[in-house]
């Protein structure tokens, strides 16, 4: 693989060739970064969907060093050696991402005081960056009641930006996909025909992986705010999975089980529904400690250190 | 030593004049002062009889208000919780069965609401955090007493009677542009 060099806002990155932008620009980090909404690194063919990563290309490749003409998708879009592309530094990129976010927000509900997503949506933290503070529509918006798509996960298909990543998951992670998006442009949504449909034992990584609270998980709807809740690492021998997970618990109870994201959202393994949605029971874990959490999260907010969180639980053992 | 202030005198022994030493120029002096205060307005009142005129903002015991059609408008997002210095509220939430529509306004709603009194420190922070315009501060005082465990209020005292006439005014205390966007009923939000 031969090593191409991009700059990236002014800054200079060497990746392999082949790389997309949005990549490149997450190897350098920070800022820089566009948001992802649909693009995931461990689904295969995801991105392109939901516009939220624009960026401009003011200079094609050292060869042919002309602009490209349109904004481009960041993650579809390879780098090439010499390329030149602006981010945060186009005011027509930023220009750009507050349309699509006002795009994404045309029939989303806008309920998130309601919504268990609420504190770790990638829509929310979009519109906190990019949104407006007003409405422009007074339209009705597109609305669905919610539905049971399975056992234990609730599907509510106002809140969907359709960023096809749960079909992804589906299609990628088991063999038989039972659901889908059905209907075309504003009709299209995402349904299993049949109410209650998955049952497959990944299924339960369509709540991890949607971007917004349109996949919410049933055991622990409504059961408490993600903020008030204690993200703790932890890890058990499973026989489908690697069952290392996040404990998301309240005093000594774990009020939610979910795989291990890393910054940008993505998870890092894939867990089974057995792990997910049936093991709360803290005695059945082994817990490593509380998840390193950013430090302007809201999900920090009123987290102590360690060694409290072990003093008022005296239950819960940390592993040293 | 520099003095801080021009106001201090500098102590003599000086012997006293007559009229400073027979003491009643002064005490007339001191007397006239003492009496002057009696045909003063009066300063203190008799509460709880009288009652002193309020602030139109005045920041006392909250209120959980209910909409025009008499459904609780708080929907526990716990904003007002994650915004109380002195974390003060709780609150369990719990989902609306079908039926419960004409009580709550929406599908999530506080089960369980509580402010410890004696937390709060009444800065009005939870009524600026909250999205649905349920929790108001109003111009009522949390009454004194002699336990601990009455200061924790809960939704029974919280919310406001459910009689239209018994309702608790806080327009007061809305915005001029909070006010204006009320009038638009196509923002979902009025409705």
């Amino acid at each position: 693989m031969s090593l191409v060099k991009v700059i990236i806002d002014n800054i200079e990155v060497e990746v392999e060739s082949g790389t997309t932008i949005l990549n490149a620009a997450r190897k350098i980090g920070g800022s820089v970064v566009p948001p992802a909404m649909c693009y995931y690194t461990k689904l295969e063919g995801s991105g392109g969907y939901c516009r939220s990563c624009l960026v401009k290309v003011a200079q094609g490749s050292a060869k042919d060093p002309r602009p490209m003409p349109k904004l481009v998708p960041s993650c579809r879009t390879t780098v090439q050696d010499g390329m030149v592309v602006q981010n945060i530094t186009s005011p027509e990129v930023m220009d750009n991402r507050r349309a699509i976010t006002e795009f994404l927000l045309l029939n989303h509900p806008l309920d998130c005081p309601v919504c268990d997503q609420a504190g770790e949506c990638h829509l929310q933290d979009l519109s906190y960056v990019h949104g407006l503070e007003e409405t422009r529509t007074t339209e009705e918006r597109r609305t669905f009641e919610p539905i049971d798509i399975g056992d234990k996960i609730k599907l509510n298909m106002n809140r969907c930006i359709l960023c096809y990543r749960c079909v992804k998951v589906a299609d990628q992670l088991t063999d038989q996909r039972v659901h889908g998006v059905l209907g075309r442009g504003d009709h299209s949504e995402i349904s299993t025909y049949i109410l209650k449909a998955i049952d497959n034992d990944f299924s339960g990584n369509m709540i991890d992986v949607c971007p917004v609270g349109a996949l919410t998980d049933k055991t622990f709807r409504f059961k408490s705010r993600v903020w008030y809740t204690n993200p703790m690492d932890a890890h058990r021998e499973c026989s489908k999975c690697g069952g290392k997970t996040v404990l998301w618990m309240k005093g000594d109870e774990v009020l939610r089980v979910t795989g291990r994201k890393d910054k940008y959202g993505e998870l890092e393994e894939f867990i089974c529904n057995d792990c997910r949605f049936e093991k709360k029971n803290p005695n059945e874990w082994i817990i490593e400690g509380p998840r390193k959490i950013e430090r302007h999260s809201v999900i920090s907010q009123n987290h102590y250190e360690k060694l409290l969180i072990e003093e008022n639980n005296p239950k819960i053992k940390i592993e040293k | 030593m520099h003095a801080l202030t021009n106001r201090s005198k500098m102590v003599s022994d000086k012997k006293m004049t007559f009229l400073e030493w027979i003491y009643l120029p002064a005490i007339a002096k001191g007397m006239f002062i003492t009496i002057k205060h009696f045909f003063r307005k009066k300063t203190t009142i008799n509460y709880p009889e009288e009652t002193r005129e309020f602030s139109k903002v005045y920041r006392g015991l909250h209120v959980l208000k209910r909409d025009d059609q008499g459904r609780e408008r708080c929907t526990a997002c716990g904003l007002c919780a994650v915004a109380c210095p002195a974390e003060a509220i709780t609150m369990v939430a719990a989902e609306r069965k079908p039926g419960e529509e004409n009580l709550y306004r929406e599908e999530k709603y506080a089960e369980v609401y509580e402010i410890n009194m004696l937390r709060c420190i009444f800065c009005g922070d939870c009524e600026e955090a909250c999205p649905k315009e349920a929790i108001f501060l109003t111009d009522r005082l949390v009454p004194s007493d002699y336990e601990r465990l009455p200061f924790i209020y809960g939704k029974d005292m919280l919310v406001e009677p459910l009689d239209p006439n018994m309702r608790i005014d806080v327009s007061a205390r809305q915005t001029e542009n909070l006010l204006k966007f009320k009038q638009n009923k196509q923002f979902a939000h009025n409705k």
